[in-house]
C-alpha cells in the first residue's frame, strides 16, 4: 500500500515517456507507427499493412550500442545506414525502398532475444545481426523458429549459423586460426611460435584451438600457450616472458588490438623482438591512443577489410563514414555494409518482393545466397556454402611504415 | 461475502491471499490475452524473464527482508542453479526423452545444488557478526562465475572428461561432446522453460518464503534480526535460523537459475548476467519493492525489467532514462523529503484512511 503512490508515479512517467517515444518515431515513418502501437500482431500483419501503399523491405539490426561492447555494435549501426541511405537514394532494390531498425542487446543473449522480439513486432523481415557471439547464438534459436533469414556481420562463434537460415559476413573463428597457421606454415615465417590468448573470450579461444590443430600439419611448434583473462589484461609480463625463454620466433595473438598493444610495449620493455601474428581484432591498433605506432612495425595481421585501400567501393564508403561520423570505419562496419548489399543481392536474386511474408521471404533467400558472387568492400567474389559460411580469400595486411599494408 | 471472510481470516492471510491472486490473475490476464493474439512478441519472450526476477527478488527478500542480512551474491547462487540444471539437462538428453519430467528432475537438481553452496558460504559465515556475510557473497559471487569460466567438461564413450586448461587436453574422441567449454559456456541446453511452469514455480516461492515467515520458525528469525542477544537469550539458535533462512533463499535463487538456463539456447557465465551488476540487480528489485514486502519485490521486480524494454523507443535514451526513474523512486520511497510527501499525500489520506500507523518498513 506504502508503495502504491510511487508505483504509480513510475508507471505513470514510463507511459507519458513512451507515448512521447513513439511521437517521435511517428515524424521519420508516418506509414508504419500505427501498426506497430495499435495492436502487438504477428509479423506477418504489419508486413502486408504498407504493401498496399508503398512497399518497404523492413530490415531489423542487433548489437551492443551501449556498454563495453558498444564500440562494435555502433559501427555495425553506422556501417549499414550509411548502404541503406546508398540504395534508398538510388531508388531501392528493385524500386522497393529499405528501411533499417537497430535495436540495442547490450552484448547479452537474454538482451538480444528480447531486441529481436521487438524488431519481430515492428514487422522485420530480414535480420542483419547480432553483432556479437553468444548474442547471435541465442538469437539464432528463436530466428530459425520463426524462419526468418539472419546474416550476421560479425558472429564467428561456429554455432551462430548452426541453421540453415543463418549465413554470415565474417570468417568464423576456427576459420581464422586455420588460415593464420596455412599462412604461417606456407611462407615459413616461424617453426617455433608462442601463442597468447584470451581463455575468457570465446573469439580468441576459439581461434586458437583451431591454429593449435592445423599447425601439428604445418610443422609448426606451439612451444608456449599463455592465458589471460578480461580481469588480467594490462600486465602480459609473465606471458611475453615464457615467449622469450622458450625461444618463440613468432608471437601468435588472436585477440584484440588494445590488449595488443600493451603486449607489444611489454616486448619492447624485455627487448624481445619476434615476429607477430594477429587475426582481425588486430585492426585498429594504429589508432590506440598513447601508443608507439613504431612499435607494431612489420605487425601481420588477418584483416577482412583495409581502410586505405584504393578500391573504389573502399574509398568511397571510408569517405562517406568520415564525413558523417569523423571517424575511420573499422571491419565491424565494413562488414555491416556489405551485408546490406549481399542482402540486396540476394533479394534481387531471389526475385524477393516485400508482400511476402518473413518466412517464404526466408527461403527464397536462403535459396538466393547460395547462387549469388558477391563483390564488396570485404572480399571480391564472396560466395555462401548453405551451411552458412562465406568463401573469400584470407586478407593479410602488414603495417609498414605505420600504415597497413595488403600483402 | 468478501466483507464476512475479510473479517474470518487475520489480515496476514488476507495480504498473502491477496499476493497469491495478483500472480494468478497476472497469469490468467496473460493466458487469455495470449489467446487472443493481443500481446506482443517482445512481452512474449519477456514472460519468463520476469518470472525469473520475480522468484530471485523474493528469495533475495527472504535474505534481506526476513533475516536481514545483506547478500550481495544473489548471481552467484542463481550461477550454480543454471549451470548444474543445463549440464544435467544435456546430459540426460537421451535417458529422459521426456521434457516434462526432465526439467523438473533439473530444477530439483538446481535447487539442490544453489542450496549445497549456500550451506557451505553460509556455514563459516553466518557465525560472524556485521557486514561480513556481504563481503563474502560479493567474492562467492565472482569466484562462481570465474570457476564456471574454467572449467572444461566433455563426455565420450570412454565417460566424462573434465579440465581446466582448455578443450584440447580434454582427449575427447571424435564422437565426444563438449558439454561446459570454458568461457563459451555451454550451447544447446533445451528450451524448456514456459510461462506457465514459470508461475507455479514463483507460486511455490511465494508459497515456501511466506509460510516459512508466518511460523514458528519464521519468527525466530525475524527476533533475530531485531535483536540478536534478546534472541539468543530466549534460547534460539541462532546459526541454525540464520543458516536456514539463508539456504532456503540460495536454493529459490537456483531455481531462477533453472529457469535461465533453459530458456536461451545459450549459457556463458558472464559478468553481464551472473555479475556483480545482476546481484545489484536484484537488491534493487529488493529495496524498491520495500524490504521485508514480498509483495512489493514482485511489483517491483516486473516494472523494473519491463522498464527498460519499453522505453526502447527512445533508443539513446533508454538507459538514461531508466537509471533517473530509479533515482526518483529511491529517492520518492527513502529519502526524509520523499517520506514526507508520501505521508501528506498517501492513498489511504485520500481515500478516506484509516490510521496509518501499522504499515510494516
Amino acid at each position: 500500500m506504502k508503495k502504491a503512490l510511487s508505483l504509480l508515479l513510475v508507471c505513470a512517467m514510463t507511459f507519458s515517456l513512451a507515448a512521447c517515444g513513439s511521437k517521435d518515431e511517428g515524424t521519420t515513418a508516418p506509414a508504419e507507427d500505427n501498426t506497430q502501437t495499435e495492436t502487438g500482431t504477428d509479423a506477418e500483419a504489419p508486413a502486408e499493412t504498407p504493401a498496399a501503399d508503398g512497399a518497404v523491405f523492413k530490415i531489423g539490426g542487433i548489437g551492443p550500442t551501449t556498454g563495453g561492447a558498444s564500440a562494435y555494435g555502433i559501427a555495425v549501426q553506422r556501417g549499414a545506414q550509411i548502404a541503406v541511405d546508398e540504395i534508398n537514394a538510388a531508388g531501392g532494390i528493385n524500386g522497393v525502398q529499405i528501411e533499417l531498425n537497430f535495436q540495442d542487446d547490450e552484448h547479452d543473449p537474454e538482451k538480444s532475444v528480447n531486441a529481436y522480439n521487438t524488431l519481430k513486432d515492428w514487422g522485420m523481415q530480414i535480420l542483419i545481426g547480432s553483432v556479437t557471439s553468444n548474442p547471435c547464438i541465442a538469437v539464432a534459436e528463436e530466428s530459425h523458429k520463426d524462419n526468418l533469414f539472419q546474416l550476421t556481420p560479425s558472429g564467428t562463434a561456429v554455432k551462430c549459423v548452426q541453421y540453415d537460415n543463418a549465413f554470415r559476413m565474417c570468417f568464423s573463428d576456427p576459420n581464422q586460426g586455420l588460415e593464420s597457421a596455412k599462412y604461417i606454415g606456407a611462407n615459413s615465417l616461424a617453426s617455433k611460435v608462442a601463442v597468447i590468448y584470451d581463455s575468457s573470450d570465446p573469439y580468441s579461444v576459439g581461434i586458437f584451438e583451431a591454429f593449435r590443430e592445423e599447425a601439428q600439419n604445418q610443422n609448426i611448434e606451439i612451444v608456449a600457450a599463455e592465458a589471460f583473462t578480461a580481469d588480467s589484461k594490462t600486465d602480459f609480463s609473465v606471458q611475453v616472458q615464457k615467449a622469450k625463454d622458450n625461444g618463440a620466433e613468432l608471437l601468435y595473438m588472436p585477440f584484440y588490438y588494445t590488449e595488443a598493444s600493451l603486449v607489444l610495449a611489454e616486448c619492447k620493455k624485455q627487448s624481445y623482438a619476434p615476429a607477430f601474428f594477429g587475426v582481425d581484432g588486430m585492426d585498429g591498433i594504429l589508432s590506440v591512443e598513447n601508443f608507439d605506432a613504431s612499435l607494431a612495425e612489420n605487425l601481420m595481421y588477418m584483416a577482412p577489410f583495409v581502410a586505405n585501400s584504393d578500391d573504389e567501393q573502399v574509398k568511397s564508403f571510408v569517405t562517406k563514414y568520415q564525413e558523417q561520423f569523423n571517424e575511420v570505419p573499422n571491419q565491424f562496419a565494413a562488414d555491416a555494409y556489405d551485408c546490406v548489399y549481399v542482402v540486396k543481392a540476394a533479394i534481387e536474386a531471389g526475385n524477393v518482393t516485400p508482400d511476402m511474408d518473413a518466412s517464404a521471404m526466408c527461403d527464397a533467400l536462403k535459396a538466393a545466397m547460395t547462387t549469388i558472387s558477391f563483390d564488396g568492400i570485404t572480399g571480391k567474389g564472396i560466395s555462401w556454402e548453405a551451411s552458412g559460411e562465406p568463401n573469400k580469400a584470407p586478407l593479410i595486411v602488414q603495417i609498414q611504415n605505420g600504415e597497413g599494408v595488403a600483402l | 461475502m468478501r466483507q464476512m471472510k475479510t473479517r474470518v481470516w487475520s489480515k496476514n492471510t488476507r495480504s498473502n491471499l491477496i499476493t497469491y491472486g495478483i500472480v494468478i490473475a497476472a497469469y490468467l490476464v496473460v493466458e487469455v490475452m495470449m489467446r487472443a493474439g493481443m500481446i506482443s512478441s517482445l512481452l512474449k519472450g519477456l514472460l519468463v524473464p520476469l518470472c525469473m526476477y520475480v522468484i530471485l527478488a523474493v528469495s533475495l527478500n527472504l535474505t534481506v527482508g526476513i533475516l536481514g542480512e545483506l547478500s550481495l551474491g544473489h548471481a552467484g547462487f542463481m550461477c550454480v542453479g543454471a549451470f548444474s540444471s543445463a549440464v544435467f539437462s544435456k546430459c540426460m538428453l537421451e535417458a529422459v526423452p521426456a521434457g516434462g519430467v526432465r526439467f523438473f528432475l533439473a530444477i530439483l537438481v538446481g535447487a539442490a545444488f544453489a542450496a549445497l553452496f549456500g550451506i557451505l558460504v553460509g556455514i563459516p559465515v553466518l557465525r560472524l557478526k556485521g557486514d561480513y556475510l556481504a563481503i563474502v557473497t560479493l567474492a562467492f559471487g565472482e569466484i562462481i562465475k570465474n570457476i564456471v569460466n574454467v572449467i572444461f567438461l566433455g563426455r565420450d564413450s570412454r565417460g566424462f572428461h573434465i579440465s581446466t586448461k582448455d578443450a584440447f587436453s580434454l582427449n575427447l574422441e571424435a564422437d565426444g561432446e563438449m558439454i561446459i567449454n570454458g568461457p563459451q559456456g555451454i550451447t544447446g541446453t533445451p528450451q524448456n522453460s514456459s510461462f506457465f511452469i514459470g508461475i507455479i514455480l514463483i507460486l511455490i516461492t511465494l508459497f515456501i518464503v511466506i509460510n516459512l515467515v508466518n511460523s514458528r520458525t519464521g519468527r525466530a528469525i525475524m527476533a533475530i534480526r531485531d535483536n540478536r542477544i534478546a534472541a539468543e537469550s530466549v534460547g534460539i539458535n541462532i546459526t541454525k535460523y540464520k543458516l536456514l533462512a539463508f539456504t532456503v533463499s540460495a536454493s529459490l535463487a537456483g531455481v531462477a537459475g533453472v529457469l535461465y538456463a533453459h530458456n536461451l539456447s545459450t549459457l556463458a557465465a558472464t559478468p553481464k548476467n551472473f555479475g556483480y551488476n545482476m546481484s545489484i540487480m536484484i537488491l534493487v528489485f529488493v529495496v524498491l519493492g520495500g524490504i521485508g514486502n514480498i509483495r512489493g519485490s514482485i511489483i517491483a521486480a516486473v516494472v523494473l525489467t519491463l522498464l527498460p524494454e519499453m522505453l526502447r523507443s527512445l533508443n539513446d535514451y533508454r538507459m538514461l532514462i531508466y537509471a533517473v526513474v530509479l533515482i526518483v523512486t529511491m529517492i520518492f520511497t527513502s529519502s526524509p523529503g520523499g517520506r514526507a510527501f508520501r505521508e501528506r499525500y498517501s492513498l489511504k489520506l485520500l481515500f478516506g484512511g484509516k490510521n496509518q500507523a501499522k504499515e510494516g518498513e
